[in-house]
């Protein structure tokens, strides 16, 4: 895809970082050495974006490109590479649903046709709301609680078609649920309960103390 | 130093070099896309594959630091299976489209095929096809063809110092762009061209115009500017097709700019291809080579020798130059300028106008003072080689003159020429660092030499020069940037004003008082005649029908730089040969070839029947023209004169506000339509954007 297909066909004629933001450049900046502004960019790119509804106009990415002192296609390349940077408008809840191996084997096409069959949306749309948008992304590292999906910056784990089911139908209603596994798991403990290190087992040769309270 | 073997060979090679290069310093040849000599290594095509002793895996040799007693196989059944599979994913989604293709005949992609390409693909999905990118003007894209090499990216951002290339996206839908797909805004942008591995970026105007294997190779030198770049001419029957450039590490590395590789299609129109003779009312009419010879002689013969003059153009060769010299001495007349834009230099000896240090000397300075000079547009390819020393080696760059970006910091000391007069007297950071600098330069631009207070801009420089111990045992850093091609030849040859001659402006001013009757113009068309007297008689003799010819009365139509052997000395005072490659159109004769003819016809013979004959004479009268191929460097001595300082800006000979465009400097670019298309693309429609 060319560039023009590749963002928003509407773009802004201005771009500018709001006050707070400005502070929190200098804060990220000061990270870096003063020779090493460009490192500064992806961070720079994800906080244009957050106060851009989630999505980069070409504005922001100039912007960004004169904070950091580097040439706009160099940010552009970097804004193009992940797919964490949005270059289009997206919805209010911009699903990321992984497709990688583990969450393909454990039923992620089941996830997508959810998404489909409540939305109409396939990877890369937007829904006729205007509220969701889903994008079909390589591993997010969740694998152990596959299949799984992003939406904005929480994961929602163990899906399957109905839980993905009532994840939309409760953002459809602006009730966000609790960030994590849908079956209330902790963490990626085993199910329905922890089948190692249930009981303390004191270290062989440790002294008794009895003021050591471990239940 | 640094020993290791390579297929049983033992070499030897510097400290950091790689593994490929020590495979080529052996003699094996490395296949490669990616790696190329004058560009940061990106190791991205993995090609270079070899194999390399304890290690389990093939390693790409180009980004493989060699290492001493490294044992390297290049010639192994694994390093051939590993770079067979390195070109089936390159072939994945090629398209093979090498029948309709530009590059192909001389396709890296296509050689490297005949070695380690399967005879049948595997492949069954659908091949990815990418949309072509606008580039402008001279480069056309097809970028399905595309392999990701990004030497392209990495000659915009590195050499060009335009960093508008980019690789957008990645994996399958990673794309090579432009910002926004905009031109690529480079004096030197059509290099690409020869960097691409691939038919992706190819030559927009010489698209679908010529195979490779149908073109004759000429070796020659470049006139568009005073660098004297290598250059190949490549022409088929009777045009000049291509121009390409020719490795050489003292001029142009291996880039020309773009006016020297695009300005060749101004050698097919607007040609002076019969002599034409300004008939009784007032119009140019076709004449035969008798007619026009006879009315020089009759003009001649009713002017005084003082009141003939000669001036050289931009464009000469030093043979027509040193013929038009001896015929004006041989008739009389002091009158000669090679300077048509009026500069100052050449009265001073030669270390006055020569590029004392040499082009190759930029990579030693630490320090640069440009006075009046915009290397960007006067000299692009010089240009680049002070960034790449910007950037291996932080060289300082100060200006007095005009701003323009050059692709690297400057420090701007504004454009008033006082300045130096200051700088003199109490000295400034500038004065300092050159001080400070083990080889400090200083270069002197066209623009800074042809003010009215040139001679007194000199002598300043020449204070400055030893205040700062410009001039060393082994260094000389005064020097100056020419544009002409021509010029540095004129000036050695003594093609100037001799005892009680007139300069150029005064010879124009003497046409239009009616002391000069007969100015004999050899290619010089940025002179204005157009107030001169009507009874004065104006020979031009070029070959092209440029400003020149139209005010002539008179036109000899003489051969362009490609369709004749000529010398051409470049800034440095190298001088080099130049190589016919066509032959002129119709009636146009080779330049020295009319002047000995008319010689004769005048009754003033000159004593020389061939070409060989002429150089033994000029080589005879001045030795340094018999140095072929060599920098000049001559004693500094002292620089113009004691006068006051004018208050009128610096500006530049070349682009940026001087209201001449890098793209039309000659007769040549002119009339060519390339050129005018850069100038559209990059110059009238920057205006436009920046007027919004």
């Amino acid at each position: 895809m060319s560039i023009s297909r590749r963002i928003a066909d509407n773009q802004p004629d201005h771009f500018a970082f709001s006050a707070e933001n400005k502070k929190k450049i200098k804060t990220i900046l000061a990270k870096y050495p003063k020779e090493r502004k460009n490192s500064a960019v992806l961070p720079l790119l994800d906080l244009a974006q957050r106060q851009h509804d989630n999505w980069l106009p070409m504005k922001a990415i100039e912007a960004v490109a004169e904070i950091c002192d580097m040439a706009e296609i160099r940010v552009l390349e970097v804004a193009t590479f992940y797919t964490m940077f949005n270059l289009k408008p997206v919805g209010k809840y911009f699903i990321q649903a992984c497709g990688t191996t583990p969450c393909w084997l454990r039923g992620s096409d089941d996830v997508m046709r959810c998404i489909k069959d409540k939305l109409g949306i396939s990877s890369g749309e937007t829904s006729a709301c205007g509220k969701f948008s889903l994008l079909e992304v390589e591993c997010l590292g969740a694998c152990v609680n596959a299949p799984m999906v992003q939406i904005n910056d929480d994961y929602y784990e163990d899906l399957d078609y109905m839980a993905t089911s009532e994840l939309i139908d409760r953002l459809t209603a602006d009730d966000v649920p609790p960030a994590g596994s849908v079956r209330g798991r902790q963490g990626s403990q085993p199910e329905p309960a922890p089948t190692s290190l249930t009981k303390i087992v004191p270290f062989p040769g440790a002294k008794k103390d009895k003021g050591d309270d471990h239940a | 130093m640094i020993t290791l073997t390579i297929d049983g060979i033992e070499v030897e090679v510097e400290e950091g070099a790689s593994v490929l290069q020590a495979c080529e310093a052996a003699g094996k040849e490395v296949p490669r896309f990616c790696y190329h000599e004058r560009l940061s290594i990106a190791g991205n095509c993995r090609m270079c594959l070899v194999e390399m002793e304890r290690s389990p895996k093939p390693v790409a040799s180009c980004a493989m630091p060699a290492g001493n007693g490294m044992v390297i196989k290049t010639d192994t059944p694994m390093v051939k299976k590993a770079r067979e599979g390195v070109m089936e994913f390159m072939l994945i989604n090629h398209p093979l489209d090498c029948p309709i293709c530009d590059q192909g005949g001389e396709c890296d992609l296509q050689d490297q095929a005949m070695g380690y390409g399967a005879a049948e693909s595997r492949y069954q999905e659908p091949k990815r096809a990418v949309e072509n990118k606008e580039m402008g003007p001279l480069i056309s894209t097809i970028m399905t063809r595309c392999i990701h090499c990004t030497r392209c990216v990495r000659f915009a951002t590195e050499v060009a110092g335009v960093p508008q290339l980019g690789a957008i996206g990645r994996g399958e839908s990673m794309e090579i762009t432009t910002y926004l797909e905009k031109a690529l805004a480079s004096e030197l942008s059509g290099n690409v061209v020869d960097l691409c591995p691939v038919g992706a970026l190819t030559s927009r105007p010489y698209a679908f115009q010529a195979r490779s294997w149908e073109l004759s190779h000429t070796s020659s030198i470049d006139v568009m500017d005073a660098l004297g770049s290598h250059i190949r001419v490549d022409s088929r029957g009777n045009q000049v097709m291509r121009v390409l450039p020719r490795n050489n590490d003292d001029i142009n590395e291996e880039w020309i700019s773009d006016k020297t590789r695009h300005a060749i299609d101004g050698l097919r129109t607007q040609r002076l291809d019969r002599p034409y003779l300004r008939n009784a009312k007032g119009r140019l009419e076709e004449a035969s080579w008798d007619e026009v010879f006879t009315a020089i002689k009759k003009a001649l013969g009713k002017a005084k020798p003082e009141e003939i003059a000669a001036i050289a153009g931009d464009l000469c060769d030093a043979e027509s130059m040193f013929a038009l010299s001896q015929l004006m001495d041989n008739l009389g007349s002091p009158h000669k300028d090679c300077r048509q834009d009026g500069s100052v230099l050449g009265q001073q000896g030669e270390g006055s106008y020569l590029f004392n240090s040499s082009i190759a000397g930029i990579d030693e300075t630490d320090v640069i003072f440009l006075i009046g000079a915009n290397p960007r547009h006067e000299a692009a390819v010089l240009n680049a080689r002070i960034r790449q020393n910007y950037i291996n080696r932080d060289v300082k760059v100060f200006r007095l003159g005009a701003e323009v970006d050059l692709t690297y910091p400057v420090t701007e000391l504004g454009d008033d020429a006082r300045l130096l007069e200051t700088l003199v007297q109490k000295g400034g950071p500038v004065v300092t660092a050159l001080k400070r600098a083990k080889r400090p330069m200083i270069i002197v631009g066209q623009a800074a030499l042809r003010r009215k207070d040139s001679m007194g801009l000199l002598d300043l420089v020449g204070q400055l020069a030893k205040q700062v111990d410009l001039v060393k045992k082994d260094w000389n850093g005064f020097n100056v940037l020419h544009t002409a091609a021509a010029r540095v030849a004129g000036l050695m040859l003594g093609f100037l004003p001799g005892k009680g001659g007139k300069s150029t402006t005064d010879i124009i001013s003497g046409l239009e008082k009616g002391n000069i009757k007969v100015l004999y113009n050899l290619g010089a068309d940025d002179i204005d005649l157009s107030h001169r007297e009507n009874k004065s008689f104006v020979i031009y003799q070029g070959s092209h029908g440029d400003r020149g010819a139209a005010q002539a009365d008179v036109v000899l139509p003489g051969a362009a730089w490609s369709e004749k052997d000529g010398i051409y000395a470049n800034t440095e005072g190298r001088v080099q040969y130049a190589q016919r490659v066509t032959f002129p159109p119709g009636d146009a004769r080779e330049d020295w070839a009319i002047i000995r003819a008319l010689s004769a016809a005048i009754g003033q013979t000159l004593g020389y029947d061939d070409l060989s004959g002429l150089r033994q004479a000029m080589m005879a009268a001045i030795p340094a023209l018999g140095v072929t191929d060599q920098p000049q460097s001559a004693k500094l001595g002292k620089l113009g004169r004691r006068q006051a300082m004018s208050a009128s800006p610096m500006r530049h000979a070349i682009g940026a506000g001087s209201g001449v465009s890098f793209y039309m400097t000659c007769p040549i670019s002119r009339a060519s339509v390339t050129m005018a298309e850069c100038v559209k693309a990059f110059e009238i429609n920057d205006k436009a954007e920046a007027a919004e």
